[in-house]
């Protein structure tokens, strides 16, 4: 097993946020959860980045407690948070020094691997919301994570762009074998991409349905497996939809 | 019919001309007003309707200017007053980064400090001088720390503000990235508090100069300020323009120095630049 999340509570203030979430996810899986806005997933994210640690519970990463963010859990915000003042390059390699040879070839394999080959020295005011998110995922995979967190990081972007950056995604998966989770919103993108589908239902966040996907890569949105799968997330969705009513509160 | 197409073209081409014409470089709009008002002085002077010891005519303050140049007196009055804005600016302004860095990083040194600083800032460090001359004397050094106050705050104000304003997004990131505290200065706090700093090196400069001019004004045996004193004691007022010429020239190229600073360093900023 590599990331094995077991969070018993999570609350802010008196709200409890998160109710016994327990899964454990293999090497090289690419899960993606899923679930209305308010749920926690988010939360859930940054709990599993060590950036959120006033929870009950744990969370590991083979086997090694994560107690705090760091490079072995990368993460993706949904904005792309780059330095301003660095050059795509100098974004991707932060802290460590581009005059290392070694360095500078990863960062340019990297910029080719995230297709922004000819980019590498312009600042991010430059360049346009999809290629800034690129380079913030260049910059996450230089640190060669063990696992890669991504928080909506397509969630602003465009319908187009954002279908590309799942291809992108999808590539990057395939070639470097790095265990992913994505939480989102949209249902397409959760089934496009995953290989596992966790569904989270609000108010508290709990677990409503962990859904293995079994489409071969590359997918296509129109297969009708594919829209069956689709079907059968939606209905998930109006169950936890109707308990939300049914225990009065608004979404 | 085929005149009056032609007349239309002609008319056309005419404006187009007109409308060429009257695209002047940037750079050049800035001569404009000084020109008409250097004209007008000159001609006021010259038809002597105004008389010379009260405003003497732009030709006789060049023509002072040049003997000043010529003498070597304005090169060496020029050299001490520089030094002395130069070291006051360099005490001040360096002691204002400083601070600026250190109570900007601590919450707890903030405390302690800042409401001190506060308090002194509030204090027009012109009214201090008195106070500066019965403790330093007449010589360099009451000068150079006079100068040194005035620098310190708007450096020490604007670095502080500056690191505080560091967007806490971006600290998220380089703890996700592991940054080592050095590097969480060098590549994240002090580069998002580049663009404030800089703007505090501006106002501290200009301060440093006018505390100079203070500084000279009240007392000293050199300096451009001294030749000012100087020459309204002997009513030479060409002179006295001279020297204020040159206290506005030296002001103004520094100040463009940092600005040329600015460009260069911040040329990742993507801000408004102001309209035409």
């Amino acid at each position: 097993m590599t990331v094995s999340i077991h969070v018993n509570e999570k609350a802010f203030g008196r709200a409890v946020v998160l109710d016994d979430i327990h899964f454990d996810i293999q090497k090289g899986e690419f899960l993606t959860i899923i679930g209305p806005s308010g749920c926690g997933k988010s939360t859930l994210l940054k709990i599993a980045a060590g950036l959120d640690t006033e929870y009950s519970g744990s969370v590991e990463i083979n086997g090694r407690e994560v107690t705090r963010p760091g490079i072995s859990q990368g993460f993706i915000f949904q904005e792309h948070r780059l330095f301003p003042w660095l050059t795509v390059e100098q974004n991707i390699a932060a802290d460590l020094n581009l005059r290392d040879p070694n360095v500078k070839k990863t960062v340019q394999e990297l910029i080719d691997i995230v297709r922004l080959t000819g980019n590498e020295k312009a600042y991010p005011a430059e360049l346009s919301g999809g290629m800034s998110q690129r380079v913030a995922i260049a910059r996450a995979l230089l640190r060669e994570p063990e696992v890669l967190l991504l928080d909506e990081p397509f969630g602003a972007l465009d319908a187009f762009t954002r279908k590309h950056l799942q291809d992108v995604l999808i590539d990057i998966w395939q070639k470097k074998k790095i265990t992913m989770i994505l939480v989102t919103h949209d249902i397409d993108e959760s089934i496009y991409l995953g290989t596992q589908l966790a569904i989270l239902r609000a108010n508290p966040g709990r677990l409503q349905k962990w859904l293995p996907i079994e489409l071969l890569f590359p997918r296509n949105r129109t297969d009708t497996s594919f829209q069956y799968l689709r079907q059968k997330v939606l209905e998930e969705f109006e169950k936890t939809e109707h308990s939300v009513y049914a225990e009065g509160a608004g979404i | 019919m085929k005149t009056a197409a032609f007349a239309e073209l002609n008319g056309r081409e005419k404006t187009a001309k007109v409308r060429k014409a009257r695209k002047v470089p940037g750079w050049l709009k800035g001569f404009f007003v000084p020109i008409i008002i250097l004209a007008v002085w000159q001609y006021a002077g010259s038809a002597e309707l105004i008389s010379a010891t009260v405003l003497p005519t732009p030709l006789a303050i060049l023509l002072s200017f040049y003997e000043l140049a010529v003498s070597g007196e304005l090169a060496a009055n020029m050299q001490i007053s520089i030094a002395r804005a130069a070291g006051g600016f360099l005490l001040g302004g360096g002691l204002g980064l400083l601070f600026g860095i250190l109570v900007g990083f601590s919450k707890k040194t903030e405390s302690y400090l800042d409401p001190s600083l506060q308090m002194l800032r509030t204090v027009p460090h012109l009214a201090v001088t008195p106070l500066f001359i019965l403790w330093f004397g007449f010589d360099e050094l009451s000068k150079v720390l006079l100068i040194a106050l005035g620098a310190f705050f708007p450096i020490y104000i604007n670095t502080f503000l500056g690191i505080r304003g560091v967007d806490a997004k971006l600290f998220d990131v380089a703890r996700v990235l592991e940054f080592s505290w050095r590097h969480q200065i060098t590549r994240l706090i002090l580069p998002a508090a580049l663009p404030s700093i800089l703007l505090g090196v501006r106002l501290s400069l200009g301060i440093a100069w006018l505390g100079l001019v203070v500084a000279e004004l009240m007392g000293s045996s050199a300096g451009v300020g001294y030749m000012i004193m100087d020459a309204r004691q002997f009513s030479q007022t060409e002179k006295v323009f001279v020297g204020i010429i040159i206290f506005a020239v030296v002001g103004k190229l520094t100040d463009s120095f940092v600005r040329l600073l600015e460009r260069k360093l911040l040329k990742w900023r993507s801000s408004f630049q102001g309209t035409n």
